[in-house]
């Protein structure tokens, strides 16, 4: 299985945490604050990033240990090969530097990308349909960074550039036009290529998602409402047209900090924000299977799930089930109770976590 | 317990780059214990560069004589201006030793958030020294910031119209990256790969 042998260090609550033989389905059961989610974010680290709370690295070292941690894991890369150890974390004289080897030797956090991708979906992102439309741009442009590593360079580039035209619009004397040519110029370019970025992704996981059925499981549709042009020159165009009215306005009206991503229920053609919990839930699943399915690009892949089978009823849970069974990937997935998950449980690894101990069920 | 002299220079020395109080403290240490030699070598350093450093009239360059060292060198090519954010790219430029032009120093960066104005810079000065002529290439070295980027822009915006070819570094470099923290072979590269502006 793609990762096995894993070990956990002094990682918030787990003192010393193992384990061996993993299967294609992990199960981690027991109560809330029982160090589930903290599992699946150290199986997160294996990416590139800061995991999947975003935290800081010194609140991860566990408060009984030295004040580091670290989390290592055999990868099986699938070509045959022998096993590769993976390994991070940090020491306790630098608790803000992570640390990452391959094999033992020192690399930087960006190459464990070489060797895997990792998705997942927490709580957190429950209410996306129903947030505002900045919570989907943000979840657009973290998908597409797992397509294109160069995604965030355009994210940060026109960020920057609308802050300068904003400022400049709203300054007291009139703006020289030769500046705004200038921040114009840089803010069409990358805007342009930030709208590209993301309506690819669009059309991508929308490839994906239109080979699946309307049921049992609910399919989301997913559009893609840009904000201003998509091509440089003409958004270029745009904004030297609109300077006036943005001057009014002191700030800019037209560009993708304006892109919408639109979600609705296939077959019954309501709003993704309209629908169910439940719903909602499996809408969001769809995307983030489709997405792994998308930035697996032939690397053993991994699927976080924590707390996913709660909230769909039992038609549904099958239908996922069936899903991931059939996908490459190693699934992780969380739960409170054994109950949910009797699909799988004659097929999966399964663990009882309880304040940071382990103890292995099947 | 040191006096407060001691403690003034080390809190002196802790700001300079590179340094801190733990390193500022054992360079004084070292200093107190070669104040026969090194001190006053150091002082004497020091004092000659305080009372001789001069902004060049001509591009902006910190030097001991005015013009400049580079300007002075008539061996350079007087048709070519290599135009920087600060002195301290000028500096990383010239140790590249690639580019036998003259500089001009724009003294910083447009940026409306942090309230710098082109009346700010010195691109009035940038754009007489082309007017006067004798002058066939302008090099835009801004960095790769947006910052850096904008003030190309806009100074080739300006310059459009006068006969001169404007050229910038070519910018393989990281986005973001400054010049100052870039090796030699690097600045080499982006130098020889100039390309025109486009517009
Ligand atoms: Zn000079």
């Amino acid at each position: 299985m793609a990762l096995d042998r894993i070990t956990l260090s002094t990682f918030r609550n787990h003192r010393e945490s193992r384990l061996d033989g993993s299967a294609h389905f992990n199960l981690l059961i027991g109560a809330n604050g029982a160090g589930k989610t903290n599992l699946l974010e150290a199986l997160s680290l294996f990416a590139p990033g800061r995991g999947l709370r975003r935290a800081r690295l010194p609140d991860m070292a566990g408060m009984n240990g030295n004040g580091g941690f670290s989390i290592s894991a055999a990868l099986n890369p699938g070509d045959g090969g022998e096993a590769v150890i993976l390994g991070t974390g940090t020491e306790p004289v630098r608790p803000s530097r992570r640390i990452v080897q391959v094999n033992g030797a020192d690399t930087s956090a960006i190459s464990l990308g070489e060797w895997l991708s990792i998705g997942w979906l927490t709580p957190a992102m429950d209410g996306l349909f129903t947030d505002s439309a900045g919570a989907r741009r943000r979840y657009m442009d973290r998908m597409a960074l797992g397509i294109d590593p160069g995604h965030a360079r355009f994210a940060n580039r026109y960020e920057a550039a609308l802050r300068e035209r904003n400022r400049l619009l709203s300054d007291d004397r009139e703006p020289e036009a030769p500046w705004l040519d200038a921040v114009e110029m840089q803010l069409s370019e990358a805007g342009a290529a930030l709208a590209q970025g993301r309506e690819r992704l669009i059309a991508l996981i929308s490839a994906v998602l239109d080979r699946l059925p309307d049921q049992p499981f609910a399919r989301p549709t997913l559009h893609y409402v840009p904000g201003g042009p998509s091509d440089q020159q003409m958004l270029a165009t745009e904004l030297a047209r609109n300077r006036r009215r943005d001057r009014a306005a002191q700030r800019t009206l037209i560009g993708p900090h304006r892109d919408e991503l639109e979600v609705t229920m296939a077959g019954k053609g309501v709003p993704a924000a309209h629908s169910s919990t439940g719903e909602q839930k499996a809408m969001l699943l769809a995307i983030t299977l489709a997405h792994a399915e998308l930035s697996s690009d032939g690397r053993p892949s991994l699927l976080l799930l924590d707390e996913v089978a709660a909230h769909l009823d039992p038609v549904r849970r099958a239908a996922l089930f069936e899903r991931l069974r059939q996908g490459s990937g190693q699934i992780w997935l969380t739960g409170t109770e054994l109950a949910p998950f009797s699909e799988i449980d004659g097929e999966a690894a399964i663990w009882r976590v309880s304040a940071g101990e382990l103890e292995r069920l099947s | 317990m040191a006096s407060q002299e001691i403690d003034a220079l080390s809190a002196s020395l802790s700001r300079l780059p590179g340094l801190g109080p733990r390193s500022a403290r054992r360079a004084v240490l070292w200093l107190v214990k070669r104040r026969e030699t090194a001190l006053p070598q150091l002082l004497e350093a020091l004092a000659a560069v305080r009372d001789t450093l001069v902004e060049c009239a001509i591009c902006g360059n910190v030097d001991t004589q005015n013009p400049c060292g580079i300007c002075a060198d008539t061996r350079r090519d007087q048709r070519q201006i290599c135009v920087v954010e600060d002195v301290a790219d000028l500096w990383a430029l010239d140790r590249a030793r690639l580019f036998t032009g003259r500089y001009h120093v724009l003294g910083g960066k447009l940026s409306a958030l942090d309230g710098v104005r082109p009346e700010d810079l010195s691109i009035g000065a940038l754009l007489e020294r082309v007017q006067n002529g004798g002058i066939d290439e302008v090099v835009l070295a801004m960095n790769a910031t947006l910052e850096g980027q904008t003030t190309a822009h806009y100074i080739a915006e300006k310059m459009d119209g006068m006969p001169v070819r404007i050229t910038q570094l070519a910018h393989g470099l990281p986005v973001g990256g400054e010049l100052d923290y870039l090796d030699e072979g690097t600045l080499a590269q982006a130098l020889r790969a100039r390309r025109p502006m486009a517009g």
